[in-house]
Order: structure tokens, then sequence, then C-alpha cells
């Protein structure tokens, strides 16, 4: 328990000093962003993956419908971003909440390919609809300074860093309450065995709905902030190779451990950029032999690697 | 009427090549356990490999080679990647692998033919149309449906006649007890993973006639090759290309009437026959869920 307590102390403290120590390692800090912008899409998709069991590969849907509902708003409805951040996290939860009982009746290998196909309706959607989408060529918008009374936050590169940490607080928390509450036990129960869930009287359905919902919400936060990073939102976003990075994330850092993804996250990144400034025609190249190193050699992830190693010394 | 026989039949071609990928696909889902993301990149593979080896070979040559070669390779990866998947219980593992090898296959051939599409060349007399007034039928794309109405017959009388065959169904319905009456089932899901790769392979010689090709064809044809299996039943070949042809159609057709809907069609397709039928429309209870 105690671990626990240090572990997250020290996530915290890492991630509030980001702007102090990142350049130091070669970072600089609209990288950070985006590392936790994905940390946090990740996170939220391991939700179904890593805790209810559910392999869900069509979470980049409802990470773009969150960046276009906060693009949407700031174009047609609000100068307001925090209003703009609320209205795309409830989109993308709200097609999640929709979508739900159309894919929570299935298990393994059919909800992945449910989940995916489900997530290119939206794509080709956004794709298509060039009058309110901006179709291929996507949406450009400004986010706004936040206003405070007489108080001006004018949401540059290290202010909007905060502003993308507190909201990643804020999903964090949740989910952290959520796990830890009688639902997260229930998802981890219908992980382990989800027949026996059944016995037990839990309806498992309704609670592979909620976690696909949840995860759909905090994922449209992830968008959300995503697009405002951009100023920016495609259907690139919504592409089902989109969902593949989250998965790889997850499963890199570790899908069993709620700090996982975002482990994931920066490695990913990390690689991404190093990799890019050297080879940019192959770095694709580069991310699938990774991805097949991972899944070959390194299954449970860095933080299952760490684990192993500490139960072993 | 004429614009919508020519979407039609447009439409049956598609929904025909997509049958031929939804049957590999299928066969190697059932049997294999495994999502084969890369499936489009063999395709892809096949096709440009078509194209390399027309001038050396002629078409003929390459509709025979190419497959076989897709094949081989699909044979290489199964023995050295794939087969590692075979013990992890979670589909994520498999899922991802082959994820990263369609994101390296896209590289490669782009890095080898270029970024650009290509034309394949195909004998003359194929390319001309049979009549003046349905001047779209041209002898090539009926040579293609004979073709994949051929190769898919013969897949139907190799499962169910012959003695390999008989193994790979039976395998799919029970790979344990297929062992323990002495059956190799590591050969069996090796061969059973080639068969669906060289299928793909065959797909893309085809598609490389008629299709311009590029690196990334095959992104948007294993969505909608996913799509089939969902709607005709995952586990059931038949309704793979049952799946198939009423997509390919419905996408030719709609494209005919409302253009801008006919990439969403299938999707709404999708939808309509999850909520009516769940498990697809020949999809058997109890298998894959």
């Amino acid at each position: 328990m105690s671990r626990r307590v240090y572990v997250n102390a020290a996530v915290w403290i890492l991630l509030l000093t980001v702007p102090l120590w990142f350049p130091w390692v070669g970072g600089y800090t609209s990288l950070a962003t985006r590392v936790v912008i994905y940390a946090l899409g990740a996170m939220a998709l391991n939700l179904l993956l890593g805790f209810t069991g559910c392999m869900s590969f069509g979470q980049a849907a409802y990470f773009g419908l969150g960046g276009y509902g906060t693009g949407l708003a700031l174009i047609h409805l609000t100068n307001s971003t925090v209003l703009a951040v609320v209205l795309g996290t409830a989109l993308g939860g709200a097609a999640a909440f929709i979508v739900g009982p159309l894919i929570m009746h299935r298990r393994g290998i059919y909800f992945a390919m449910i989940t995916v196909a489900v997530g290119q309706i939206f794509y080709f959607i956004a794709e298509r609809w060039n009058s309110f989408t901006g179709g291929e060529d996507g949406l450009t918008f400004t986010r706004q300074p936040i206003h405070f009374g007489t108080v001006v936050i004018p949401l540059d590169t290290v202010w909007f860093y905060y502003f993308v940490l507190f909201f990643f607080a804020v999903g964090a928390a949740v989910m952290g309450l959520l796990l830890n509450a009688p639902l997260g036990h229930t998802w981890v129960a219908i992980r382990e065995n989800r027949r026996r869930a059944t016995f037990l009287g839990i309806h498992v359905e309704r609670y592979v709905w909620a976690s696909f919902a949840i995860a759909g919400l905090i994922a449209g936060l992830a968008g959300s902030l995503n697009a405002l990073q951009n100023n920016f939102i495609s259907p690139a976003n919504l592409f089902w190779i989109e969902s593949g990075n989250f998965v790889i994330m997850a499963v890199l850092g570790g899908m069993r451990s709620f700090w996982g993804p975002l482990i994931g996250s920066i490695i990913l990144f990390g690689i991404q950029d190093y990799v890019s400034s050297y080879f940019p025609n192959n770095w694709e190249l580069v991310i699938g032999v990774l991805f097949i190193i991972v899944v070959i050699f390194f299954p449970n992830g860095v933080l299952g690697i760490i684990r192993q190693r500490t139960k072993s010394a | 009427m004429q614009l919508l026989l020519f979407d039609g039949f447009n439409g049956l071609i598609q929904g025909a090549f997509y049958a031929l990928l939804a049957l590999g696909l299928s066969l190697i889902i059932s049997l294999n356990s495994v999502i084969n993301f890369a499936h489009g990149g063999f395709m892809v593979i096949g096709a440009y490999l078509a194209y390399a080896l027309v001038p050396y070979l002629g078409f003929w040559g390459a509709l025979v080679v190419g497959p076989l070669l897709t094949g081989v390779l699909g044979i290489l990866v199964e023995r050295g990647l794939i087969r590692f998947m075979y013990a992890r219980s979670d589909p994520v593992y498999s899922l991802l692998l082959t994820f990263g090898l369609a994101l390296i296959i896209e590289n490669a051939v782009r890095s080898i033919w270029g970024p650009q599409g290509v034309p394949s060349t195909i004998p003359p007399w194929l390319a001309t149309p049979v009549s003046s007034t349905y001047f779209f039928v041209t002898g090539y794309r009926l040579f293609v449906m004979a073709a994949i109405a051929l190769a898919a017959g013969a897949l139907f009388v190799f499962l169910r006649y012959s003695n390999f065959g008989v193994r790979i169904r039976a395998g799919i319905l029970d790979l344990e007890t297929v062992s323990t009456l002495g059956v190799n089932v590591y050969m069996l899901r090796a061969v059973n993973f080639a068969i669906g790769i060289l299928l793909a392979g065959f797909a893309g010689v085809l598609a490389s006639g008629v299709l311009q090709l590029s690196p990334t064809m095959g992104n948007d044809v294993i969505m909608t090759t996913f799509v089939a299996i969902v709607v005709g039943g995952i586990g059931s070949l038949l309704g793979s290309v049952l799946g198939a042809l009423l997509i390919g159609v419905a996408a030719g057709v709609t494209s005919a009437y409302f253009p801008v809907a006919s990439d969403v069609v299938i999707y709404v397709i999708m939808a309509v026959v999850l909520i009516v039928r769940p498990r697809g429309l020949l999809g058997q209870v109890g298998l894959f869920e």
C-alpha cells in the first residue's frame, strides 16, 4: 500500500516539474504535452483492455470525436476553451454510450473486429461530411486564452502543458477512484473469469457497457486536448491505425498496471521523435519492428518486467 | 438503368475480390485464432509481385507464380512469428503482431516500388469490352469473376473432400481433439495460414490488372474484408462469401444513387445485421464468443 503511495507521488512530482527537467534529457515541452495527452487516451483504453479484459481496437473513434466536438464548439458555439473541452469530452462519451449496447455482448476477437468496424463509421462520416467536418482537410481553429475575472491565462506552450496536466489529473483521478470502487473490482472479476462473474449474478454486459462508455468519455477528453494542442483536427485521428497506437502504448508499458500506458506513451513518442529525425521515411518500419519485438519478447510490457524482477529478487 | 448496371457490376467485381480475401482471412481467424491485420499487406505484395513478374513470365506465369511466392512468404511469417502467438490466450498480442507486420509491409513496398501507384499489364485480348452497349463488361473483368469463382470452388472441394481439408474443418471445431487423434496440428496451422495468404496473393495479382496499385491500398481493403466477415458470420466460410458479395453490390449500387455514402453504407449494413442477427448472417451459436 505504501509502495503505491510512493509511486503515485513520484509520478506526480515528475509530471508537475516537466518544464524544469525535460529539456535536460533532450525533450521539449510540447512533446511532453503530447505524451501526456496520448497517455490519457491509452489509460482510457486500458480500462477496457487491461482491467475489463475487452480487446477494443476502435478507441481512436472516441478520441477523434472528442477533437471534433471541441473544434466545432470553438468554431460555432463558444470562445471558452474549457467549455469546448467539456463539450468534446461529452461527445466522445455519448458516442461510446450509444455504441455500447451494440458491442457489449461480444468477446475476444469478435469484440475487437466490431469495435474497429464501428470506429470506421465515425471515420467515414468525418471524412465525407465536407460541409460540417471539413472532410479530408479537417478543421482549423484557435484555442482561446482563459479569463478568470481580470486574470488571463494565455495557454501558450508551458501554460498549455499545465492546462493539459490539469485535465489529465482529473481523468486519472476519475479512473483511479473507479478502479478502487466496487465497479472497478467487478471489471477485474469479469476479466479474470467472465463465466464465474455471470454465475455470481453480475450483469456482465452492463459492466462492459459502463467500461466502454467511461473509456470513450476519457478518450474524448484526451482527443479534445489533442485537437487543442494542434489547433487542428482531421479524420486521421479517427482512423484505425490511431487505435493501434493506443493499444501498443498500453501493451508496451504494461496492461495490468495503472501507469503502464503512460510509460508506453513516453517510449513510443520518444522513439518516434528520435527515429523520425534520423530516418524520416522509415519510422513506420521501426515502429512495426518494435511492435513485433514487444509482442514476442515483452508481452507484459516494461512494468511487467520490473515487477518480475522485484518479485524474484 | 445502364448506370445502375454499371455500378452494380462494379460492385459485384469488388465483392468478389473481398470474398477471396474474406475466405483467407476467415480460415486464418478460425484455425489460427489470429486476426490478420497484415492480410491487406499480403494482397499488396501479391499485386506488386505480379507487376514485377509480368515482364519476365507474362501474365499467365505471374498469375501462377505470384500467389505461390506470397504463400511461401506466408509460411515463413507463420513459422517465424505467428506461431509464438498460439499459446497466448489474449487476442491482443496476435493483433498487434500483425498490425506491426502491416506497417512493415507497407513501408517495405514503398521503399522498393515507390509511393506512386503503378498499373500492371494484362493481355490485350482480355482488355477489350465484350459489347459496345455494356462497355464496362471487359473480358478481363469476366475473367476475374471466373477465376475467383474457380478458386473459391476449389477451396470448397478441398475442404470438403480431401483428408487435409477435413482435418482443417475439424480443427476449427476442436483443435485439441484433432491433436490427440494424431494429427500434426502445427503443420495443419502452418499450411492453413499459407493457404489464406496464397488466396490474398491471388486476389492481389488479379487486382493488379484493374486497380491502380499503391502501398497503402491494403489499409482500406482489410477493413472492408473485416466487415464482410462480421456480416457473414465469423467462422462461416460461406457466410464470408455472402457477406462480401452483399457489401460489394450494396456499395456499388449506393455509389450510383448517393455517392457520398458509398463508403459508409457497408458499415450501416453491418450495424443492421448485428442488431437483427448478432452472430452475422450464417454465424453459429457458441463459436467465437
